[in-house]
């Protein structure tokens, strides 16, 4: 079974990689958990502003202890700060700024992700519904979105499928996925493996996958 | 015209059984706390809520929730609520549940004078199921109604005696459309000032919203999530 200290290195692997794709000027919304830490890993001269769906544009880092504010969270409720320029509006007006394609890059969690890019992340039928919160705003809305996961469960089953079984959060929305073990590009050729971790094989990621996966012709290794 | 009210029983005085209302906040953020306790002391019953989240077990809606007063609750995240996710599976409450830019731009359109409107969000998926779909410009769209309700309770930062309004930070959330959406909308403050106090460019709810105001005490304003970083770095 996964032990913890593997868990983080997985986690720090896909938030790199993800990382690597901010571009300065980019707005960009940050799902709850794991896409959350991607905010610490912004490279250094870039200024890349993150949108929380809470009506808020330009959150900062967690605040210094002693000066946490009630009225000043995250959408995962989490006590943030604000940076120089930070505004504030609506949740109207937040959820108009990324259904109304502002928004640049929208990184978020899934519990299946298919071939045509339909994503599922919000609901197991028969167990407690929490709710999909902005998930299935963000995806049909958000200019990119990418799938930050583990590449299969906890129990080792592949997630990424050639149809998803779970009730879908969007249609044909995902357009990049990210796992500790592969970079993928959904196309109209279907997955496209462009990259594998290091001292992986793309016979080892397919392995994992459900999906039938295209190897790019220029594979290449993940860096981190 | 007089909206000022002395306390929150007094503004919902006739909060009768069976009622709708809306309440402002985001998880524990901005929600109108003096409403939502006088509203279980009333203990008016077979409400229907609407409301993004149902607050904790203890707070915010969940106190009417544990008082039993809610027949139904409209939201769009409510996993910090474990007793609601017992009395859902119970069958003691019914619960929709709706994508939150869907729930925020039904409850605007109720307040603007639409009554209905096509959104990209949740084609294709459950919550397009039995929705009337179109197509724009080569992409669907799912048709989505105004959601009014017959009360909204908002909390503010700000405001005066003519019901002026005025959010602070990510307080703001969900308080601005449903200040717009409900017959009677009642709002509560953390200050309440004179009119002509506030700066006309920067007010966020403009007074013909508001019915009734008031100025609320005893803000607990719980954090449910404490994340901080230490000064050194």
């Amino acid at each position: 079974m996964n032990k913890p200290g593997k868990d983080v290195e997985k986690r720090e692997r896909i938030v790199n990689r993800i990382a690597r794709e901010l571009r300065d000027g980019f707005y960009v919304n940050l799902g709850i958990g794991m896409p959350t830490l991607i905010g610490n890993h912004v490279p250094p001269g870039m200024e890349v502003i993150l949108q929380s769906e809470n009506g808020m544009l330009g959150i900062g880092p967690y605040p210094i202890e002693g000066q946490e504010d009630s009225d000043l969270i995250n959408a995962g409720k989490e006590t943030v700060s604000e940076m120089a320029g930070t505004s504030y509006f609506s949740s109207a007006d937040s959820f108009a700024m990324i259904r109304g394609g502002h928004v640049d890059l929208s990184v978020l969690g899934a519990m299946e992700v298919d071939e045509e890019g339909n994503l599922a992340n919000w609901m197991i039928p028969g167990k407690m519904v929490k709710g999909m919160g902005g998930a299935m705003d963000l995806v049909a809305g958000a200019r990119r979105v990418v799938v930050a996961m583990e590449h299969t469960t906890r129990e080792g089953a592949p997630k990424i499928l050639k149809k998803c079984t779970l009730p879908l959060t969007g249609i044909k929305v995902v357009d990049t996925i990210v796992t500790e073990m592969a970079y993928i590009r959904v196309t109209e050729r279907g997955l496209v493996l462009e990259e594998v971790a290091p001292g992986l094989t793309a016979e080892d990621v397919q392995r994992a996958t459900d999906a039938r996966l295209v190897v790019s012709e220029s594979l290449k290794v993940m860096e981190s | 015209m007089n909206k000022v009210v002395a306390n929150a029983d007094e503004a919902i005085r006739d909060v009768g059984d069976g009622s709708v209302i809306m309440l402002g906040g985001f998880g524990l953020c901005g929600i109108p706390e003096n409403l939502i306790r006088a509203l279980v002391r009333k203990g008016s019953k077979n409400l229907t809520t609407i409301s993004n989240n149902a607050g904790v077990d203890g707070l915010g809606v969940g106190l009417l929730l544990a008082a039993g007063q809610l027949r139904r609750h409209i939201g769009t995240y409510v996993g910090e609520n474990k007793m609601l996710e017992s009395m859902v599976l119970t069958g003691k409450i019914q619960l929709d549940l709706v994508p939150q830019g869907t729930f925020s731009e039904r409850i605007r359109a109720a307040g603007a004078g639409i009554p209905a409107f096509f959104t990209p969000t949740g084609v294709g998926t459950m919550v397009a199921e039995g929705k009337e779909t179109r197509d724009f410009d080569g992409r669907p769209y799912v048709m989505e109604r105004a959601l009014p309700a017959d009360f909204a309770f908002v909390k503010a930062w700000k405001g005066d005696r003519m019901g002026n309004l005025v959010y602070r930070k990510t307080a703001r959330n969900f308080n601005p459309m449903m200040a717009t959406a409900a017959k009677v909308t009642i709002a509560e403050v953390e200050q309440l000032v004179e009119v002509g106090e506030l700066d006309g460019d920067s007010i966020h709810t403009p007074s013909v919203y508001v019915k009734r105001i008031f100025q609320g005490e005893l803000y607990e304003k719980r954090i449910e999530k404490r994340t901080v970083r230490r000064a050194s770095r």
